[in-house]
Formats: C-alpha cells, sequence, structure tokens
C-alpha cells in the first residue's frame, strides 16, 4: 500500500533522511519511532507529497507521489505535526472547505463531514472558531480532516502530541480501529504507544532506518542468548558458584540484594532453556527459591540501545 | 474549476472574516467619496460658468471632466489598500501550517493560484463596487455616456489585476505580512513612478519605461477606447505574475 524505496532529503548541505525503505502492508499499522529530528516528519513530507525527495520515490497505493500526485494525494490522509486549522473558521466550515478540496461529492458533503465529526468526537463544537478550540480539539479536528475523503492510506504524524492521558486512550483506540481498513503510518517518539498499537515498527535516527520489525520480534531479537533473573536465599551458602556449575548456564552475575535473599542475573545460551535446572538445582540444595523468570528487554531500551549504538557508529565513521 | 472555486469561496470568506475587507473597503469609499464629492461641486461650478458665457464656448463633458479624474486621482488609494489584499494570501497560510493542508489535498498549485487570484480580485472589485453608487446618482442627474465608463471599469480590473499578481508573488515569498505589504507597497510605487522618471531619460528609454508604465495603458480605457496592445500588456503582466508565484511556491517545497 505504501512503499518507499531508498529515500533521500537534502536540505542544503543536511541531508535529513538517507537510503530509507520501507513498506506498509493493506489494513497495517506501522510506527514510525524515532528520537526528536531523526527525519520522521521528513518522510512523511515525502510520502503525503509535500515535498520532493532528493532522490529515491516513494508510492502510494501504487501512485508514485512525484509522477501521479493527484491520485496519491486523494488516497492520503495527512495529519501534520501541527493540525492546519484556519483560525477564523468554525469547525464545521473548515470541514466543509477540507471536504470540497479533497474532492468528496458536494451531496456527500454534509454527512460525511457529520459522520466523521462523530467518530472523532468533536461534534460538540461544530460551531466554534478554530482559534478557540483547546490543544485536544485542535489535535482531532486535524484528525477528522485526514479522515474526511475516507482515504486508503492515513499519515500521522504525532497524533497524539499534547493530548490529557484521556484523550491518549481514546485517540490510540481510534487509529486501532482505522488500521484493518486503512494503511496507517504513526510517527511517536512514546513508546508504549508503538507496542500498543502498531502492528510493525520502523525505527528510524539520524535519517536512517536501524530496525524494521514487529515490537514483540524486536524484543526478542535484542534479546541476544537472553537471560534469567533468579533471586534465591541461600542461607549463607555460595548460590553463584553453584549456579554458575548449571549445564547450560555461562555466566552469573549479582544484580540485587534483598536481606538474606540475593538476585541473580543468570546468562545461557542460546536456545537452552535452563529455568527447570536452576529450579531443581536451588530447591535440592534446600534454598529458598523466590523469584524465577526471563528478563525482557523493553522496547525503551531496545530503542535505546539502537539509537545510541547508530551514534556510536557514525561518530566513529566521521 | 470547483476546486479552484472552493479556495475563492474560501479566501473571499477569511477577508470579511477578518477586518481586512472592512478597512480595504471603507478606506477606498472614504476617499474616493471624498474627492467625488469635490469633484462635483467643481464641475457644478464650471457648469455654470460655461452656461453664462453663453453659444460658442465649448460645452462641458461629465465623462472627461468629471468621472475620469475622479477615478484617476482616487487610484492613489489603490498604492494603500491593494497590498493589504494580498499581504496574507501565502504568508498567512505559510506561518500556521495550512499550506501542508493545500499542498497534500488533491488539487494543483495552478488551481490554488488562480483560486487566491480570484478571491483577491473578488474583494478588489466589491471595491471598486461602491463607486457603482456614484455612478448610478450620476445618471440620475446627468446623461453621461456609458461606454467610457465601462471602459474605465474594465482598465481599473486589468490594472488591479496585475496589482494583485505581483501582491500574490511577494506574499508567496515571505512569511511574514508586514514584510509582504511593504514590499509589494514598494514595487507598486515603481511601477506608478516609471513614466515619472521617463521624462528624465534618453527617447529610447522614454519610451521603454513609458510602456512598462502600469497606469500609462490605463489612459485610453479611460477615454472609452480599448486597444488590444493595452489588453496584452496587461494580461501579460498577469500571467508573469502568477507564473512566477508559482515557481516560486515550487522553489519552497524543493527547499522543505
Amino acid at each position: 500500500m505504501i512503499e518507499v524505496q531508498h529515500l533521500t532529503k537534502q536540505y542544503g548541505p543536511f541531508t535529513a533522511v538517507q537510503d530509507v525503505s520501507f513498506k506498509a502492508e493493506r489494513g497495517e499499522i506501522l510506527g514510525f519511532l524515532g528520537p526528536n529530528g531523526a527525519g520522521k516528519t521528513t518522510t512523511m513530507r515525502v510520502i503525503t507529497g509535500y515535498m520532493p525527495p532528493t532522490d529515491g520515490k516513494a508510492l502510494v497505493a501504487g501512485y508514485d507521489v512525484m509522477e501521479q500526485p493527484i491520485e496519491a494525494k486523494r488516497r492520503t490522509g495527512y495529519l501534520p505535526e501541527t493540525p492546519p486549522l484556519y483560525p477564523d473558521m468554525t469547525v464545521r466550515d473548515y470541514l466543509m472547505f477540507c471536504a470540497r478540496i479533497k474532492g468528496v461529492p458536494r451531496t456527500d458533503r454534509a454527512t460525511r463531514v457529520k459522520t466523521t465529526m462523530e467518530r472523532t468526537r468533536i461534534a460538540d463544537v461544530a460551531t466554534r472558531q478554530c482559534a478557540k478550540l483547546s490543544k485536544g480539539y485542535r489535535q482531532r479536528v486535524g484528525l477528522a480532516q485526514a479522515l474526511l475523503h475516507n482515504p486508503e492510506v492515513l499519515i500521522l504524524d504525532e497524533p497524539t502530541a499534547g493530548l490529557d492521558p484521556k484523550q491518549i486512550i481514546e485517540t490510540r483506540r481510534l487509529i486501532k480501529e482505522l488500521g484493518g481498513e486503512h494503511t496507517v503510518i504513526l510517527s511517536t517518539h512514546i513508546l508504549p504507544e508503538v507496542s500498543q498499537t502498531c502492528q510493525r515498527v520502523v525505527i528510524i535516527n539520524k535519517g536512517r532506518v536501524v530496525a524494521v520489525d514487529t515490537p514483540e520480534n524486536l524484543t526478542s531479537r535484542l534479546q541476544g542468548s537472553g537471560s534469567i533473573y533468579v533471586e534465591v536465599d541461600s542461607m549463607g551458602a555460595d548460590a553463584q558458584t553453584v549456579l554458575a556449575s548449571v549445564a547450560g548456564v555461562t555466566g552469573v552475575t549479582v544484580s540485587e540484594k534483598h536481606g538474606s535473599a540475593t538476585g541473580y542475573e543468570v546468562a545461557m545460551v542460546a536456545d537452552h532453556d535452563v529455568r527447570r535446572e536452576l529450579a531443581s538445582t536451588v530447591v535440592g540444595r534446600g534454598w529458598g527459591l523466590l523469584e524465577l523468570r526471563p528478563m525482557r528487554m523493553s522496547l525503551e531500551e531496545i530503542f535505546l540501545s539502537l539509537t545510541t549504538e547508530e551514534t556510536e557508529s557514525t561518530e566513529a565513521v566521521q | 474549476m470547483n476546486n479552484i472555486l472552493a479556495i475563492t469561496h474560501k479566501e473571499l470568506k477569511s477577508y470579511f472574516a477578518s477586518p481586512i475587507a472592512y478597512v480595504v473597503i471603507g478606506l477606498y469609499a472614504l476617499v474616493y467619496g471624498y474627492y467625488f464629492y469635490a469633484a462635483v461641486r467643481f464641475f457644478e461650478r464650471q457648469s455654470i460658468q460655461m452656461a453664462g458665457l453663453g453659444a460658442g464656448t465649448p460645452a462641458v463633458n461629465i465623462n472627461e471632466q468629471l468621472i475620469r479624474p475622479v477615478f484617476q486621482y482616487s487610484m492613489v488609494v489603490f498604492l494603500i489598500v491593494l497590498p493589504m489584499i494580498t499581504m496574507r494570501t501565502y504568508s498567512e497560510e505559510k506561518r500556521s501550517g495550512t499550506m501542508e493542508l493545500l499542498l497534500t489535498s488533491p488539487i494543483t498549485d495552478f488551481q490554488i493560484i488562480m483560486g487566491k487570484f480570484l478571491g483577491a480580485m473578488g474583494l478588489y472589485a466589491s471595491m471598486l463596487g461602491v463607486t457603482l453608487l456614484h455612478m448610478v446618482l450620476l445618471f440620475w442627474v446627468s446623461q453621461p455616456e456609458w461606454m467610457p465608463i465601462l471602459t474605465s471599469y474594465l482598465g481599473l480590473l486589468l490594472l488591479g489585476g496585475c496589482f494583485m499578481a505581483v501582491g500574490l508573488l511577494i506574499s508567496s515569498l515571505t512569511k511574514n505580512q508586514i514584510v509582504a505589504v511593504v514590499a509589494t507597497f514598494a514595487v507598486f510605487m515603481m511601477f506608478w513612478m516609471v513614466n515619472w522618471i521617463a521624462q528624465f531619460m534618453s527617447p529610447t528609454s522614454q519610451a521603454l519605461l513609458n510602456y512598462l508604465s502600469i497606469t500609462g495603458h490605463l489612459e485610453d480605457f479611460m477615454g472609452g477606447v480599448i486597444d488590444t496592445k493595452h489588453v496584452v500588456y496587461y494580461l501579460s503582466f498577469i500571467a508573469f505574475g502568477l507564473f512566477l508565484t508559482a515557481r516560486s511556491v515550487d522553489v519552497e517545497r524543493w527547499r522543505g
């Protein structure tokens, strides 16, 4: 549905995006994750046809956004970082205008505007001036504008920025609903948002794609050989050496101490689950087994490790 | 066409939702009305004098001696109010981020420019519309020729079109409305003064400068003559201005 091929964008001597490629399938919600200034907005602006790429191309529903811009734009709904509202128009007038320039047929306009306002929960401010809306309403009017012409593709640039927690939950629920019938690209720098709403994640840093995968795969992939957390009350005995002697264990480090109990981080050989052996060893010795769990890296840690790694390697090149 | 009208409609609505439309129309109505009043009083005295001189003296001509000078002198207001019409056309869209909405909607740059141009022309035409009231009065008390009046209006519309095209171009170059309004005023002023400057020049450059003068081409229209030479001048001026505006919007896109 959306295909970005070797996209590069330069602003003068500054390269904002370099050789970015990814795809989003029909009905998929793709998270676009990266720190501020990573090139998320630039990439989205190219996909929506707002600006041309320096190199490479973007396809929406099979249409090249540079070669057939009208066809591509007809199928794209876009919520920019700041909702593009006309301050002196009322919400309804604004949406009627948007419907008109987005090619909604005259006879459908009024009903389409009405249903979209209900869907985005802005019907109560229909007659209010855009200039007088709160940040949360502005964001939702912007979202309504993107949905009006029922586009196949939705590009949302930080749709939950500036909303209160309740509105964030509502907006995320709405975006989840939209996936399935629409293809959604959602940019954000809020990590839980990605794991909650997106099926796949593109992580971008300093203009380059550093990872593309599902949130689950990213988690397991980056775990490497994986490790296990064991908390043992060994009653003074040297549990560390005992645990290290279990078959498949490659290393044991002390991570926490709670009174007489000690928490160990046990590294192990890949694809070798040592949890059973660990448990029976501890219990066999007559020690207290207080906790035993696989340690997962959170998306935050993955994100940090990916983006900092990237930083180090690019600095090394320079 | 529907897309062009959608933009035109939006532009006109925002003119009348802001004080701009009222300031523009009000200022013009005030100055035009004041001048019209003074000119009518003068014309009245002149007519009585001429009548007193009796037969053999040339008859006074209401078209040449009243309507034409009133139009010509009240045009000075254009210098001040027309930059106000175009100052926010692009600047405001760029500043508030709505440019992103327009440029990512399924409409062409040409449609956006034409829509904005027609919107500005719409406000300009309603400003000129104020003078129709005075015309009705003149037709009520006298018998002016209506053809020269019609051509005068046509000429004024074409002249205004040139100013709108320049104004759109300048507005597309900046985010700042104040910069837009001052720069537009300066450019208008230059095109206005060109034939004053011409008199200090050699005959060749004089002819050239006179041809460039935006007001010089209005003379024949005011006299009731539609000369294709002048129509071509105005239309190509407008087309060139709009073309440069399109380029400027495109450049902005590439630059990001």
